[in-house]
């Protein structure tokens, strides 16, 4: 682990995989739970890092955290949804050929894979998940749509995404769902909040 | 019926509070008054409690028509204030009587006028706040004109003297102090050594989001890649490929893939990014 401090009253704490920034943002709420963290006003998991900002004393907190030893989250830790999907997407017949299936088989694929929300962005709600075997990676599509329709299941590198509203986008769009992902009058607003797991069930077009 | 109902919208007039930190996990900027100092200032000119909700409005000011009797006050970027057509203090206390037009004139320095209505702004909250997020577009819309926009029961403060001091006006050329880190690594020694001595302008596609730079010398990258999107705060001064610092504001996104050369403080530094219009100098001075 690697503290970085962030101006006067933020630390960027960088690990080396998505599966260790997990370990960390778990263990950084338990603390965070049992009173034992101090005053902080946002714990941001990321790719490779967690940053926290408000904090008093950047620099000390993250000598103490640099001796802390992590645990991966248990395979089963975590509220588990199950978002259905049409499997319809624009690039699904693309996605189907660069994985070497049949477009049929696509559901199959991904409905097989438990993801993890490893954090939001981009926009309110939006989650990057991990959890796609190496081997079902995919490059984002060569020209952005301007466009993404709301729900939109889509792929990109080593995550999966689901929209919460139209915005540009260039990731591989394979199927969609009626499912509120975002909703501010709700509690919790975000369907995918950081640590949820996600499964995603296969419904007729 | 109370409220105040929008006859001129402005270039972009929106309703600012405090933000809504503590979302950023869920993808939820903090948003917020750009100049916290002016926002600050209005609401205490009022009695108002320190979130409460204001006008936020940008260049050109804001009309509005007071359907009940209310006092107002407008800070930030110096302008001509009238109520029905007739001169009103600016940085003060104005009782605007039941059926009256307030004009918030043009913005004579800076760029964002405060405008501050006893018992706030009470439009709806949304996650805590009544801040308009242009980035995310969350809570209430940008104000248009037939907008009505509700006031909030007065408190138990009273409004200040008049002779309570009004900050001094933005200033000409902008000077951000800068603590380095935590990407600094990723520019050459050659071009942050440079970027204490590198005059930048504004460029004219600043927003809330951040102020964007342009005009003065690009830093090199001392190493290739992408960088993994990570956390960013308020102040981050993110450097994008083309080499040009953009100083994030409120309304600035929870991650970003662009190293972040370093950060400008909170406080009246990003007060006085908040004011500085297109082509301001601007130079970073190292701080830490």
């Amino acid at each position: 682990m690697r503290p970085l401090v962030v101006g006067g009253e933020a630390l960027l704490v960088e690990v080396g995989s998505a599966a260790e920034v997990a370990a960390l943002h778990a263990e950084l709420l338990r603390r965070r739970a049992a009173g034992e963290l101090g005053a902080v006003r946002e714990i941001v998991p990321a790719a490779r890092t967690v940053l926290l900002d408000g904090v008093r004393d950047p620099a000390a907190l993250g000598a103490r955290i640099a001796r802390w030893e992590l645990r991966p989250p248990a395979e089963g830790d975590g509220p588990l949804v199950t978002v259905p999907v049409r499997y319809d997407g624009p690039d699904l017949a693309e996605v189907a050929r660069l994985w070497g299936v049949a477009p049929g088989e696509v559901a199959g694929l991904v409905g097989a894979v438990v993801f993890r929300v490893a954090f939001c962005g981009f926009a309110p709600g939006f989650g990057y998940l991990t959890g796609l075997p190496e081997r079902l990676r995919l490059p984002r599509r060569a020209t952005p749509r301007t466009a993404v329709p709301a729900g939109s299941l889509a792929l990109a590198g080593e995550y999966a995404g689901v929209y919460p509203r139209s915005s540009p986008g260039g990731w591989q769009l394979i199927g969609a769902t009626d499912a509120v992902l975002w909703d501010p009058a709700r509690e919790p607003a975000a369907l995918f909040a950081p640590g949820v797991r996600v499964r995603f069930a296969e419904v007729a077009a | 019926m109370s409220g105040l109902l929008v006859v001129r919208a402005g270039a972009l007039t929106t309703v600012q509070d405090l933000g809504r930190p503590g979302h950023a996990h869920l993808g939820v900027p903090r948003s917020g008054a750009l100049d916290t100092a002016a926002y600050a200032l209005a609401n205490r000119l009022l009695g108002n409690p320190p979130g409460a909700g204001v006008l936020e409005t940008t260049v050109d000011g804001v009309g509005l028509r007071a359907l009940a009797a209310v006092t107002v006050a407008v800070t930030g970027a110096p302008c001509a204030v009238r109520v029905d057509g007739r001169p009103a203090a600016w940085g003060a206390p104005v009782r605007v009587p039941a059926g009256a037009e307030l004009s918030v004139g043009r913005a004579e320095s800076g760029l964002r006028s405060y405008l501050a209505v006893r018992g706030g702004v009470a439009a709806a909250p949304v996650l805590g706040s009544r801040s308009t997020d242009l980035l995310s577009g969350l809570g209430p819309p940008v104000v248009a004109v037939g907008t009505l926009l509700p006031v909030g029961p007065p408190g138990p403060a009273p409004v200040a003297p008049a002779d309570l001091c009004p900050l001094p006006g933005p200033p000409a050329d902008l000077l951000l102090p800068l603590r380095p880190g935590p990407r600094a690594d990723w520019f050459t020694e050659a071009s942050l050594a440079g970027l204490w001595r590198a005059v930048f302008r504004v460029s004219a596609r600043s927003n809330r989001i951040g102020l964007r730079t342009e005009g003065g010398s690009p830093l090199a990258r001392a190493r290739e890649g992408e960088l993994p999107s990570e956390g960013m705060v308020l102040g981050a001064v993110q450097v994008p490929p083309d080499g040009l610092p953009v100083v994030f504001l409120a309304d600035h996104p929870v991650t970003g893939g662009y190293p972040v050369v370093g950060v400008v403080p909170p406080g009246p530094a990003l007060d006085a990014a908040a004011q500085a219009g297109p082509g301001t100098a601007v130079r970073f001075a190292r701080a830490r």
